[in-house]
């Protein structure tokens, strides 16, 4: 993953592997939303999405610094974190 | 060996493998039915392992393996209970699953866990008796316990550290964290990785290649190179009714319960 990936692509890349995998349109998917409500996942399907975004940006997220997160913009912060 | 079909379990044998399928609802919670069964499993199978040549543990509910213990039948059963009968009725039930992990873990056939998503708590140590693990790539194993203010009581903290070391426990059991496949299978926990659905299928081409080999020697091989951690294992069951009384445990068994939380499963 490069350096010079940004909070923004960072947070537009998860909206778009959830659009993807979960079936919700993209455009109907922002920042700030909600993401157990948006997507109507349950925790299960949290750590299906942990594990897509794992994959997909070669990383390894703890779940526990999930605790809390609800939105798009903060997760992708803690993946930015660890790019 | 009769094909069944129970409440949590299904079994059948074809060509020399076993295969023994989780199918409770939700996931897999390993309870006094499952339980049940798989002493039923035993008895049935037990007879035929020195002819068949692999056992092949799977399941059918997508969610994934299977998510633990039942702790909604852990917490009800309990608070019906006094103190000292509480105790009593866990180690009951601890000696008995210990029986039936240690008889899958020692079986003289060569084990496989075909496992997907949720391999979470009794689930992840069910996994763990097996020779081979083969899984899924989107499996996530976990030891949650600690959450609930307990540890592991299936045996799976002397069978990890048998298997690959002490500081794969520590990280594990002391972080409650769940680490996906990639990660798993660079600490040597799987043996092998397959697409999405995939786990059955490769256990099963496994399981063919291991029927070319001699039964005798195979058994031999896996009883010289798997130990059972008989001491560790005793010491488990008595830490972990030792800890069972405990007011934390109580408490976290009721959170895990009554929660509306959104990531019950999430440390």
């Amino acid at each position: 993953m490069s350096r010079m990936t940004t909070l923004e692509s960072t947070t537009d890349e998860i909206l778009k592997l959830a659009s993807a995998h979960f079936g919700v349109p993209r455009d109907q998917l922002g920042p700030d939303d909600d993401f157990f409500r948006k997507l109507g996942i349950n925790s299960l399907q949290a750590l299906d999405l942990l594990t897509r975004i794992e994959q997909h940006f070669h990383i390894e997220l703890p779940d526990y610094e999930l605790q809390g997160v609800t939105d798009f913009r903060t997760l992708a912060e803690r993946i930015q974190s660890r790019l | 060996m009769k094909p069944f079909r129970g409440k949590a379990l299904s079994w059948h044998m074809s060509e020399g493998v076993i295969e023994l399928v989780l199918e409770r609802e939700p996931c897999n919670e390993i309870g006094s039915a499952t339980l049940t069964e798989l002493e039923q499993f035993l008895g049935e199978s037990e007879p035929v392992w020195k002819t068949a040549h692999a056992l092949i543990i799977s399941s059918s509910r997508k969610e994934g393996f299977c998510a633990g213990a039942d702790l909604r039948e852990l917490y009800e059963r309990s608070q019906k209970l006094a103190p000292a009968a509480r105790v009593a009725g866990v180690r009951d039930f601890l000696e008995r699953i210990h029986r039936v992990m240690n008889a899958i873990d020692t079986a003289p056939l060569t084990t496989i866990a075909a496992v997907h998503g949720v391999t979470f708590g009794g689930g992840f140590e069910l996994a763990l008796t097996c020779d081979l693990i083969i899984a899924d790539k989107m499996t996530r194993f976990c030891f949650p316990e600690l959450r609930l203010g307990l540890i592991p009581g299936f045996g799976g903290i002397p069978r990890l550290k048998r298997d690959l070391g002490n500081a794969v426990v520590r990280d594990l059991l002391l972080t409650g964290r769940s680490i996906n496949v990639e990660k798993a299978q660079s600490v040597g926990l799987v043996s092998q990785v397959t697409g999405e659905g995939g786990a059955l299928r490769v256990a099963r081409a496994t399981a063919s290649q291991l029927g070319k080999f001699d039964r005798e020697t195979a058994s031999a091989a896996k009883r010289f190179i798997k130990p059972l951690p008989h001491d560790e294992l005793r010491r488990e069951i008595e830490l972990f009714c030792e800890m069972f009384t405990r007011p934390a445990v109580e408490a976290g068994l009721r959170k895990f319960v009554e929660s509306t939380d959104a990531l019950p499963y999430l440390p």
